[in-house]
């Protein structure tokens, strides 16, 4: 698995040698300035920030969504969109064409010139965040890392496709003489990001940005490739630029952190000191708010407390019972071909009143797919759904007619991942928090009463009212679905990732607030989410999911801190804590399942 | 894997045109009455006469007493099996002579419009997405709008105007009058070139200016696209980089609309063919219709779908060969 391609390459490297030696400067960053000239104004996405990237050290940039750390990383190869403008600084990279003391000022250079396209792809490669879209759909792999080589060296035909086909080993890519002519819709997510870094590595740059590149992928993949990136970094020194949000990521890989905030970076040093003794409030806020989410809410613990004498005698709100979903597809001349997929496969859970239940898995754990079952968005294959109505009346959900249904809909709500998806940007905040009030015939001044009322329950003010979901942030729109789904006072949330597109001081807010909620309104929560940290905050027992199948469930901090599951091990170990001294995805548990894959995505040919 | 999927496709073919067949058929059946009805009607109207023997004779001779399932069929496997497509009552002649003429220079006319009106919308289509909002965008798409609103037989009307004041040629039909009649000769193509400008314009300037925003609109969506940076950042160079991913991937709606640009030319020149007098379908299909002319109405909508069906074969084969997704999807 470690062969060593750098060296085999260095010796007689067929792409090229690097002056620099390791520890040397890279590339520093002075007083970088990048603006946008927008008909507002001008929006300062970059002001005045400074660093310096050693060979074979790793700088995180992290920081919250607009925090310009996506555009410092652009400006770097002066690829950063219109009306983006570097304006002010340099950007020096050092070791030029593998001449130790050749240095070029990037930011001097002509955005679409020779000199920059020289050192784009070369010098300084790049990776971004998502897999899928960052690669061409109608080229194949191997086309898409050769066009890198292409350009760069005189290799010919062969010898490229000898390199590629050795770079796509390196990055355990199986069978990577057959791969290398396969399309990016037929790797899987894992397998792309792979490739990704392959084209990155093509032609041993001397300096490598990563661009959120885990972000799209489930933690287990997560942890192989922060692994990959390590290694590779060992072998070919090259300096690393890592962007992320995720405190966790920084802590497992950085030497140094770089933290921004609104275009300004707001401290930087070694990640031991950043961690342990930040300086800036920013970044204790940041840290703060994820090491918060590593051990459950206050509330939690209190009310766990409370429960902890005596069984728990509060009735069961909900019942699942053998529930399966089955997906069929067809192909093959005239459909003859089918193949049936269990994306869910006989769960079973129950719910007790005031309870959360958090449901945890990766993509195409068949989480989401169960959480809509439950409501019969997805109609499900088998089982039976019961739920225990505020009367006291047993309801099987599975059996409900359409009226029967939409009355259960104002007991049970579902919240969604995506709040600028949920809401209907043609709405005012009073139609779309009032909307559920409006099927069940309230009158207008009754349903703007609650919808204010609702409002600043959920922190936000009522002269909102008349606003569209446009003129809020993604917390503050998460906040109206939460309103929303309030309305007419439900018994029972489904939260689907209510919180995984949310900044993470945000996310650590929201959650508050639905806790708070909770309280006051004596609701029972279902959370399907991926992110375990989030699930261990919020929750009191937790449902782990894989393959269509739940394989544990129990008390979340049971569960969360001593899984018994081999996969639920697994699944723990590849989350990294934000602790530098805790490093250990390295050591991870790694879970091959028993049974054949199943068929959601081609892990190879 | 390619052979299959052609081979699928035109198995599907078949059950395509025999339903086609049938709703053409059922078409020209429609109004009530036959042929011969519409003809006495016609001839009474002029002050003529015509025995009721006569047209019991007439109606045999043309097998118009049979049930309609017994006409249809004689239709059909007429043209299925000796290619017969029947009489035409109207022209007295077999439809066939009438049809193969007309079809080949609706086709040819089809044919140079699509070119040019490919040939012209590809460029500024991505000229209009690259300089969004530049001059030239927005000169390109008030022509555009301006070939669009304008209806194609007074287009018509204006370019016969100053192909006749202004290049003093005969104008109307696709021949001068020295040729019309006369077999093809290379004096005749040059002939048909020189009239054939005007309903290629005519017929492709509404297309055009379709096909621009079509062009425009993909292309502004895929320019934003991550791999577009990921290939900037390989450092491939701007020129090389737009025609190698963006450009590529905005081809592909560009390229199903041949499916349904091919039928929209070789039925929407029909005004224009009548304006301009072509020898083409459409003023004889117009005519076939009114005159009840079954056989020969009939056989032109069959003839036209079967050329819808082939154009959207073609292009989903263009597809399947442009997109590996499609390919393997």
């Amino acid at each position: 698995m470690n062969r060593p391609l750098a060296n085999s390459m260095s010796g007689g490297d067929p792409v090229r040698s690097v002056g620099l030696a390791r520890g040397d400067v890279a590339l520093e960053v002075r007083h970088l300035k990048t603006h946008f000239a927008l008909r507002t104004g001008v929006l300062k996405a970059v002001d005045d920030v400074s660093f310096t990237l050693r060979r074979g050290d790793t700088l995180c940039v992290v920081g919250e969504s607009g925090s310009g750390k996506s555009v410092t990383a652009r400006s770097i190869l002066q690829i950063v969109a219109a009306p983006g403008k570097i304006v002010g600084g340099e950007i020096l990279l050092h070791g030029v064409g593998g001449d130790p003391d050749r240095v070029v000022d990037l930011a001097t250079l002509d955005p679409r010139g020779k000199e920059i396209r020289a050192i784009r792809g070369r010098e300084i490669a790049m990776i971004f965040q998502e897999p899928m879209s960052s690669l061409s759909p109608v080229h194949t792999i191997g086309r898409q890392i050769d066009e890198s080589l292409r350009i760069h060296t005189d290799l010919d035909k062969r010898a490229r496709r000898k390199r590629i086909i050795e770079l796509l080993k390196r990055v355990e890519i199986p069978d990577a003489e057959h791969t290398i002519d396969r399309y990016p819709f037929e790797y899987s997510g894992g397998m792309r990001q792979r490739a990704m870094i392959a084209m990155a590595l093509a032609c041993n740059p001397v300096v490598l940005i990563a661009d959120e590149p885990t972000t799209a992928l489930d933690v287990t993949t997560q942890a192989e490739i922060l692994d990959l990136i390590g290694e590779l970094q060992d072998e070919f020194g090259m300096a690393v630029m890592f962007i992320t949000h995720d405190m966790g990521v920084v802590a497992e890989i950085a030497d140094r952190v770089c933290v921004m905030n609104l275009g300004e970076m707001v401290e930087a040093g070694p990640v031991e000191d950043v961690f342990h003794a930040p300086q800036h409030p920013y970044s204790r806020m940041l840290i703060g708010s994820a090491v918060k989410l590593e051990k459950p809410a206050p509330a939690k613990i209190a009310a766990r407390a409370r429960h902890a004498d005596g069984p728990d005698d509060r009735a069961q709100i909900l019942t699942v019972e053998g529930l399966g979903k089955e997906f069929t597809s067809h192909k093959g001349f005239f459909r003859s071909k089918s193949r049936t997929i269990k994306a869910v496969d006989n769960a079973s859970l129950s719910l007790r009143e005031g309870e959360t239940l958090g449901i945890v898995g990766e993509s195409g754990s068949g989480k989401t797919t169960l959480g809509r079952c439950l409501l019969r968005m997805i109609e499900p294959s088998s089982g039976t759904v019961s739920y225990r109505a505020g009367d006291g009346a047993d309801i099987d959900i599975t059996a409900l007619d359409k009226r029967g249904l939409r009355r259960l809909y104002r007991d049970i709500r579902m919240i969604f991942q995506d709040p600028f998806g949920s809401l209907n940007p043609r709405m005012t905040v009073a139609d779309l928090i009032g909307e559920p009030l409006k099927m069940m015939g309230w009158k207008q001044r009754r349903i703007r009463d609650r919808a204010a009322d609702l409002l600043e329950r959920v922190g936000l003010s009522a002269d909102h009212l008349e606003r569209y979901p446009h003129a809020f942030s993604g917390g503050q729109r998460q906040r109206i679905c939460i309103a929303r789904a309030l309305a007419p006072e439900p018994r029972l949330i489904i939260a689907d990732e209510a919180t995984s597109a949310l900044d993470v001081s945000i996310r650590a807010q929201v959650l508050d607030l639905l806790l708070d909620l909770q309280s006051q309104m004596s609701l029972s929560f279902i959370f399907v989410s991926h992110d375990i940290s989030v699930v261990r905050y919020f929750c009191d027992r937790v449902a782990v999911m894989h393959r269509g199948r739940i394989v544990e469930t129990g008390v979340a901090t049971q569960v969360c801190d001593h899984p018994e599951h081999p996969y639920t091990k697994a699944l723990l170990s590849a989350v990294p804590r934000p602790d530098p001294r805790d490093r250990r995805i390295h050591q991870r548990h790694r879970y091959v399942a028993e049974d054949h894959p199943t068929a959601s995505t081609m892990e190879g040919p | 894997m390619l052979a299959r999927y052609i081979l699928k496709r035109l198995l599907y073919m078949v059950p395509t045109l025999i339903a086609i067949s049938v709703v053409a058929f059922a078409i020209v059946q429609l109004p009530p009455g036959d042929f011969l009805d519409t003809y006495i009607a016609t001839l009474e109207a002029e002050g003529g006469d015509i025995g009721s023997e006569e047209v019991e004779a007439l109606r045999r001779r043309y097998a118009l007493d049979q049930p309609i399932l017994v006409q249809y069929w004689n239709w059909i496997s007429g043209i299925v099996f000796r290619g017969d497509f029947g009489w035409s009552f109207q022209y007295q002649r077999p439809v066939a002579d009438i049809l193969w003429g007309r079809v080949g220079l609706t086709f040819v006319i089809s044919l140079a419009s699509m070119i040019l009106v490919y040939v012209v919308a590809f460029p500024i289509g991505v000229y209009s997405a690259i300089r969004k909002y530049s001059l030239g965008d927005y000169v390109f798409t008030f022509f555009g709008f301006l070939g669009l609103a304008i209806p194609n037989f007074m287009l018509a009307l204006v370019l016969m105007y100053v192909a006749l004041t202004v290049f003093g040629q005969s104008v109307g039909g696709l021949f001068s009058p020295e040729y019309a009649d006369a077999p093809w000769s290379w004096g005749k193509l040059v002939d048909l070139l020189a009239h054939l400008w005007i309903p290629v314009i005519i017929i492709g300037t509404a297309s055009t200016a379709g096909l621009i925003r079509v062009m425009r609109a993909n292309l502004l969506d895929e320019l934003n696209k991550p791999y577009v940076e990921t290939a900037r950042a390989k450092g491939v160079g701007e020129r090389t980089l737009l025609l190698r991913y963006p450009v590529r991937l905005a081809l592909n709606p560009f390229i199903s609309q041949v499916g349904w640009e091919l039928p929209a030319l070789v039925s929407g020149a029909a005004i224009t063919s009548i304006v301009l007098n072509l020898p083409t379908t459409g003023p004889v299909l117009l005519i076939a219709l009114r005159s009840q002319d079954m056989y020969l109405a009939g056989s032109f909508i069959m003839i036209l779908s079967v050329l819808t069906v082939i154009g959207t074969l073609l292009s989903d084969l263009l597809l399947v060969w442009l997109d590996p997704r499609i390919r393997y999807g």
